[in-house]
């Protein structure tokens, strides 16, 4: 009965979202102000269906309710309660609830938090986010309803896959749609500009912290889905370029962009059309990538089972949204007009390079990520595009993006001079470059390593530098708390988040530069060593768990014979779906990771083990944390919570309406 | 001596303590390049194997290296890799010996040819293209009559 | 500004290959991996056969002839659905199918045979799958349609279905019959 209950939420969720995407936007258009008050209501209306059909679905699950094809298709009974719960999210169609509840969680807030925009921005930008609402809801209710029965009831589920139940799968979803789907906020306040015609400073102060805190979660999502793939998957490895990775890398690059020139135009009115096409493009990005992932075109591990039939609905969906909006920006940006003339070395063109490489490098991940459907689709051959290619384009194009870094901020508005930036930046380039030599040295590495060193010293000084020259102006005459104090939030943001990328920098470089790893066939009381650690195998246990049982092996670590830890690697039988795993022991540590994980038994008892030694693997995680913890800063800024308090005028001074001879300034 | 920051002030001298600091690390970081020799020990080998074999591609996987992977024919190749290697074949002749049997699917490196060149060339293309159009925008301010009023000048993040 | 509409239209050519994708998905399994070997001569081995060691099997046996090698394992549980097939096409008696064991015990695949039927004029074994490497195989089972003149003209990856037999092998084994 409930089951019923949650298809006719979404039914009626469908319904207010097609009213919100329709009435509001003729409302500003019209100057309609009932039509256009109608929009904070139905955004509400609409959420609350959507989390009442969520619920349902969950309560399904977490009582076994196997008259569901979905629950029945990724739970059972023998499965623990939490993962029943996360299990939600663990199929295609759950999934999608999922986004769908996040879509209208964000568009809920947009509601909730926009009282100092005026009305007519506000119809518009909840009736675009209506619109994107009624896709997905009818995607869902026509192709992959999760409320589906089954008619014969089965006595049992199949189970989730084992590579799901875990803590990292519970969290990691929910961040990552946060942010993949934060962007339709970005998105639709650039389509509602683009309609209305406002596309001036004030629209750029509003859409950032939106677009902030998407990038944050976005981070977040990717950051988890790393982590989780290093200690579940069972060799190591945590980015693999793997088609859904990239899927979501793209609009965190493009997200990247966006944020950086949101800046500009919140600044200098300048960069428009710069700006609401990297909004656009952040979404479009989100949007292909559940595409890819859910149309069946490429093979993953992490992609959903789905079939052409979904692909072929989603693809149209892609082609009304991201062709609309392309579209309306072709019609509309010539009149938007350019910007204020910046001069060749200023901060405007320093960051108008990191648009240029940011978007690059987008597109350039995309194309090999694309490449081999686009082959196959043209019947000349199977080929694959891994880590090797990507690494070899993408490390270059990187390059010049993180070298900016640290030179943007020292460069002035409009006209920069060089030679100030140099003698600014001296300093912090001389001891980048005498650290990374000394390190390479010692540790006798690679060119590349030595490269990567230098970067990541040079981002982290240069950023630390900036923020300590900012709070020594005014040093002797105002107390030092006063002057931490009178620097704005959002500038800690830029610099916490820049120290997370040059830690995220250093990490990377010597993990993969200085990693040891070896592989062998070991019996109980053999021992190997890799890195400079002993790993001795010393015994193997059977090992009862709730829905699975494990040989559990016991390894002790040493170092120059002294005791370093004990680990226990497993080796999981899951009973349901008969589907063997992996579960990597792991002792993290500030300068070093070690990893142990179990392959397979051989007929004589031996079992193959792959052991690891991977320094300062941590780093990667923390820049990603610092990185985030960045993005907060910079959204929470005062100059954006103090919106409520000033009054809204009714026509913004420094704008004027689209009209089609004149170039907005 | 401490000026701004970390940097030095520095008039006239400036230049010498930089062009010995650049010169010293120049030095040192091609010290730190190590010549590679060709040896034949057990761990040398392994290396190697585990450097090739992080570029094939497992064929019974979803996406997985051979050697990440512990399905029987990835183990299979592996070993396969190991002595060929061990009997002094070189990379190419390993990679060759893969395709042969497999196709390109195998190689996680896509090879250049008719084509791929589209795919290698692709990045360089990109950048042209944007450094192009970006060009032409700038140039296009430039030129353009109105000026932008200095309302809004911060410093701000 | 034409300029503007570049966006569009490299979306344009995005959403063209991605629909072609799709369709390509639709008419067969993207996991499936084209064999390299197609158009080209079927690499050279010689090995033992099942049931007599010391008789050898080789594919030069068979030069001027068109015939099917079918690669199977007894621990292969996908192979048990193709295998009656085969059996029943073998008694027409169209062209000779000759059993490629892989990576098996002798004892195994010999009672294998004896309980499910024989369909192969003869079973070359490979125990340690190496000649297997040199054919491309990658799983079981696996079939390989060779002409008169020792080359692989088709592969068939996964078991034979009727489908299969009636839509793209027989007719390919009638026209290299003709050449």
């Amino acid at each position: 009965m409930t089951p019923e209950l949650g298809n006719v939420a979404l039914i009626l969720a469908l319904g207010l979202a097609s009213i919100l995407g329709v009435l509001p936007i003729w409302g500003a258009h019209k100057g309609d102000a009932r039509w256009m008050a109608l929009a904070r209501p139905l955004a509400a209306g609409q959420f609350l269906f959507v989390v009442l059909a969520f619920g349902i679905l969950v309560s399904a699950f977490v009582n076994n309710d196997f008259s569901v094809s979905y629950v029945a298709g990724n739970s059972n009974s023998l499965l623990p309660v939490y993962y029943r719960v996360s299990a939600t999210w663990g199929g295609h169609e759950g999934s999608l609830l999922l986004w769908q509840l996040m879509l209208t969680g964000w568009t809920f807030a947009v509601a909730l938090f926009s009282r100092s925009l005026p009305q007519p921005t506000v119809a518009r930008v909840l009736g675009v986010l209506g619109l994107i609402s009624v896709g997905f809801l009818s995607f869902t209710l026509f192709t992959s309803n999760p409320f589906e029965r089954n008619l014969v009831v089965p006595p049992d589920g199949r189970d989730l896959n084992p590579l799901l139940q875990d803590f990292g799968m519970i969290i990691h979803p929910p961040m990552l749609y946060m942010g993949y789907v934060g962007f339709s906020v970005a998105f639709a306040f650039a389509i509602a500009a683009l309609i209305g015609g406002h596309l001036d400073a004030a629209w750029a102060k509003w859409s950032r912290p939106w677009t902030l805190l998407a990038w944050m979660f976005l981070t977040l999502g990717i950051l988890l889905g790393s982590f989780w793939a290093y200690y579940e998957l069972g060799w190591g490895g945590w980015w693999f370029w793997d088609a859904v990775e990239n899927a979501s890398f793209m609009p965190w690059l493009v997200g990247t962009a966006l944020i950086h020139s949101l800046s500009v135009t919140e600044k200098r009115a300048s960069f428009k059309n710069w700006t609401v096409l990297l909004a656009i493009l952040a979404f479009s990005l989100s949007l292909l990538g559940t595409f890819l992932v859910r149309s069946g075109v490429l093979t993953s591990v992490h992609a959903f089972a789905s079939d052409p039939k979904r692909g072929l609905f989603i693809l149209v969906f892609l082609l009304i949204v991201i062709g609309g909006s392309l579209v309306l920006y072709a019609w509309r940006a010539p009149k938007v007009g350019l910007g204020g003339r910046f001069a060749l070395f200023s901060r405007e063109s320093m960051l108008m390079l990191n648009n240029v490489f940011l978007l690059v490098t987008t597109g350039t991940v995309l194309l090999g990520t694309l490449y081999p459907l686009a082959l196959d689709a043209f019947g000349l051959g199977k080929i694959s595009v891994g880590p090797p290619y990507f690494e070899s384009v993408f490390v270059p194009l990187m390059l010049p993006v993180l070298v900016l870094i640290s030179v943007g901020p020292y460069v002035a508005w409009k006209e920069g001079s060089l030679q100030r930036a140099w003698l600014e930046l001296r300093g912090v380039a001389l001891v980048s470059i005498a650290l990374a030599a000394a390190i390479a040295v010692s540790a006798k590495t690679s060119v590349g390593v030595a490269t990567g060193l230098l970067l990541a010293a040079w981002i982290i000084l240069g950023s630390v530098q900036h923020l300590a020259q900012r709070l020594k102006a005014g040093a002797g005459r105002t107390p030092f708390v006063q002057r931490w104090r009178a620097v704005p939030r959002a500038f800690f943001g830029m610099v916490v988040a820049h120290v997370g990328i040059g830690v995220f920098v250093l990490g990377v470089t010597l993990v993969k530069g200085l990693d040891h790893a070896q592989d062998a066939s070991m019996k109980e009381g053999d021992t190997v060593s890799a890195g400079g650690y002993a790993f001795q195998f010393k015994s193997l246990e059977k090992h009862k768990g709730p829905n699975y049982i494990a040989g559990r092996a016991t390894f002790e670590v040493s170092r120059g014979g002294q005791h370093v830890v004990t680990l226990y690697p497993e080796k999981r039988f899951y009973v349901v779906q008969r589907v063997p795993m992996t579960e990597a022991a792991i002792d993290r540590g500030l300068t070093r990771d070690l990893y142990v994980s179990m392959g397979e038994a051989t007929p004589d008892g031996a079992w193959g083990v792959r052991v690891q030694v991977k320094p300062f693997m941590g780093w990667v995680w923390t820049g990603c944390l610092v990185m985030a913890l960045g993005g907060l800063l910079a959204a929470t800024d005062r100059r954006y919570r103090q919106r409520a308090a000033q009054p809204v005028p009714s026509k913004p001074h420094h704008t004027a309406p689209l009209r089609p001879s004149q170039a907005l300034s | 001596m401490l000026d701004k920051g970390f940097g030095w002030r520095t008039q006239g001298k400036g230049a010498w303590p930089l062009a010995w600091c650049l010169a010293l690390a120049l030095m040192l970081t091609l010290m730190s390049i190590s010549v590679p020799v060709r040896s034949q020990t057990t761990a040398d080998l392994d290396e190697h194997v585990n450097r090739l074999t992080s570029e094939l591609r497992c064929l019974v996987c979803q996406n997985q290296t051979i050697a990440d992977s512990q399905a029987a024919l990835a183990v299979q190749l592996k070993n396969e890799v190991r002595q060929q290697l061990a009997h002094g074949a070189t990379d190419a002749q390993v990679r060759d010996f893969m395709v042969q049997r497999y196709g390109d699917f195998v190689l996680y490196r896509p090879p250049v040819n008719s084509a791929t060149w589209l795919l290698w060339a692709g990045p360089a293309l990109l950048l042209a293209l944007g450094a192009t159009l970006a060009g032409l925008h700038w140039r296009e301010r430039r030129t353009a009559f109105r000026d932008q009023p200095d309302s809004i000048l911060t410093d701000e993040a | 500004m034409k300029r503007y509409l570049l966006p569009f239209g490299l979306f344009l050519a995005l959403a063209s290959t991605l629909a072609l994708g799709l369709k390509r998905v639709d008419a067969s399994d993207p996991q499936e991996i084209p064999s390299p070997l197609i158009g080209k001569a079927t690499p050279a081995f010689t090995l033992g056969q099942l049931d007599d060691p010391q008789k050898q099997f080789s594919p030069q046996n068979l030069r001027g002839q068109v015939w099917l090698l079918n690669v199977w394992a007894s621990w292969c549980t996908s192979c048990r659905q193709e295998h009656a097939l085969l059996v029943d096409f073998s008694k027409q008696g169209v062209l000779p199918i000759v059993g490629f064991n892989y990576q098996d015990e002798r004892e195994a695949g010999r009672k294998w045979l004896n309980d499910r039927g024989n369909p192969y004029q003869l079973t070359a074994f490979d125990a340690d799958g190496r000649v297997g490497m040199d054919l491309g195989v990658i799983g079981v089972p696996e079939t390989f349609v060779i002409d008169k003149q020792g080359r692989v003209r088709y592969k068939v990856t996964g078991p034979i279905t009727p489908e299969i037999l009636k839509d793209k092998l027989l007719p390919l084994i009638k026209e290299l019959k003709r050449a």
